[in-house]
């Protein structure tokens, strides 16, 4: 399945957000979206997902999600969003609920992902009792547990510390290597960015609009191999970037 | 080398810490004071009455018999009252928070209730649940039920957004928000909202059996005021004010027993 992201404006009021967003995400394409704050990639991305209606324009699905996929778009937050009174079997049981699914089926599942966040040790922990990388691989397992489409990621790791964000972010290349799934990854971190996005969308300052799209073309695993050329994309990422951060800081100022 | 010094130390005081016992021990001191005090003349019997003699007009009181006399329609008074005031307040409260529709025709009604005297109400509801139990179980009832409705209202607004977003992301229909999300959400609050209820149901009671009533703590209350009995008078305000304490301990294990998820 595609997403097709059509003439897409949005504003709050007289504030426009973003203006005249054209974009295709393909299947199995790791599709980062960066820019300074408040130039609207988190309010693209919660539009991609059907949490928030577009003033004009309109986001295509194109193309079935597959079957077995129970829920074909699937968020993944920056804060986590795990139930707090609910241990981490009963948060991922709550979004498996109303799909039919007998006991065992649910469990099998369950089992499954959290086997493969390597969480099958804290089935019965509640969030408090988490740390916060394993809060975000409790909702990452969440997450898959609806076999998704199309996985949306809000800034998943910026809640983070440093190490456990790189950690992550391995976990999340090896994940993308045995599933090849496709996703929508926000952030403000341009290393991100440049080591899990196969496209990486520039927005500019608000009213965001797509300034550039810079592919890259080495595989996922490979990329800790390439340092220099990644560095290197990411230098024109930030450069890019710089004029438009300063910009929107100038922006706040006059407000 | 220039000279040596440890860096001092500023960060003290401004921390909680618990100290077991010392507020029964600060509670045992002042009556032990007062009792003193009382023998010696040092305070006089018209000021204050003497510990010692409170507890003879409640040894009195019980072996007479009436302590249950008085008790249990008091008991029987705050319960059914309070129940009812604070099961309609929870689900008034939530249907407020959750229906715009509701919520903008009652939530102005409530407003306005919310601040009178409900006992300036109590001859109304002689009029219309009569002078016996009806009129006392109404009175404490509407008296719980504001303030329930306000805190319910006000905890179900309050859950965090971004789970009921969040529960919208995974496709959950709308009961299953309400049930997962809304409601463990907003217990916290409703939880301290019948906190406070509880004692205002007690103030209610007491204002009710003084007006009207032969047997109740309030009326023991009364006659002991109305004869400057300071002992009795103490003994029944100790009764009304261990009631007060042993319902907010329940509270107390209710919230321990249902957010064990919290801290």
């Amino acid at each position: 399945m595609e997403l097709h992201i059509e003439n897409i404006s949005h504003s709050y009021g007289k504030l426009d957000v973003l203006k005249d967003i054209n974009l295709i995400i393909k299947e199995k394409e790791i599709v980062c979206i960066v820019g300074p704050s408040g130039c609207g990639k988190s309010t693209l991305l919660r539009l991609l997902g059907g949490l928030e209606k577009a003033t004009k324009g309109r986001i295509m699905q194109v193309g079935e999600p597959s079957s077995a996929s129970l829920n074909p778009l699937t968020y993944i937050f920056q804060d986590f969003a795990l139930l707090p009174w609910k241990n981490v079997y009963d948060n991922i049981a709550l979004v498996l609920e109303h799909h039919n699914l007998s006991k065992n089926e649910i469990d099998e599942i369950i089992k499954d992902v959290l086997k493969r966040t390597k969480l099958s040790d804290f089935e019965k922990a509640l969030p408090k009792q988490l740390s916060g990388g394993m809060k975000q691989r409790v909702a990452i397992a969440r997450a898959l547990s609806v076999k998704p489409s199309v996985l949306l990621m809000d800034e998943p790791l910026s809640a983070l510390d440093s190490q456990t964000r790189e950690l992550l972010l391995e976990d999340l290349i090896s994940l993308w290597e045995k599933e090849n799934f496709t996703a929508v990854y926000v952030t403000h971190n341009l290393n991100e960015a440049v080591r899990l996005g196969h496209k990486i969308v520039v927005l500019g300052n608000r009213p965001g609009k797509i300034q550039k799209i810079i592919e890259i073309n080495i595989p996922l695993n490979e990329r800790k191999n390439h340092i220099v050329e990644l560095e290197e994309k990411q230098k024109i990422l930030w450069n890019m970037m710089k004029e438009e951060a300063l910009n929107a800081d100038k922006e706040m100022l006059n407000v | 080398m220039s000279e040596k010094k440890e860096v001092e130390f500023r960060a003290k005081g401004f921390v909680y810490k618990k100290i077991p016992f010392l507020g029964a021990f600060a509670f045992i001191v002042l009556i032990i004071l007062l009792e003193i005090g009382t023998r010696y003349n040092y305070i006089s019997d018209l000021t204050l009455p003497r510990p010692s003699g409170v507890f003879a007009a409640f040894i009195e009181l019980y072996d007479s018999g009436l302590l249950f006399e008085h008790l249990i329609p008091s008991f029987t008074r705050l319960f059914v009252g309070s129940c009812l005031g604070i099961f309609l307040g929870i689900i008034i409260g939530i249907l407020i928070a959750l229906f715009n529709t509701l919520r903008a025709s009652f939530l102005p009604l409530i407003s306005a209730l919310f601040p009178v005297p409900k006992i300036a109400l109590l001859p109304l509801f002689v009029i219309w649940f009569g002078i016996d139990e009806g009129s006392k179980y109404a009175l404490i009832a509407l008296g719980t039920f504001t303030p329930t409705v306000i805190a319910t209202y006000a905890a179900v607004d309050n859950v965090d957004r971004n789970l009921i977003r969040m529960g919208q992301s995974f496709g959950l229909s709308w009961m299953s928000i309400v049930k997962n999300i809304i409601l463990p959400g907003s217990l916290p609050g409703i939880l301290s909202g019948i906190r406070i209820s509880l004692a205002i149901g007690i103030i209610l009671l007491v204002a009710a059996e003084m007006l009207g009533a032969s047997y109740g703590i309030g009326a023991y209350v009364l006659e002991a005021g109305s004869l400057y009995d300071l002992e009795r008078l103490f003994v029944g305000v100790t009764i009304l004010s261990s009631i007060g304490v042993f319902l907010s301990y329940l509270v107390g294990l209710l919230e321990k027993q249902l957010l064990s998820w919290r801290n």
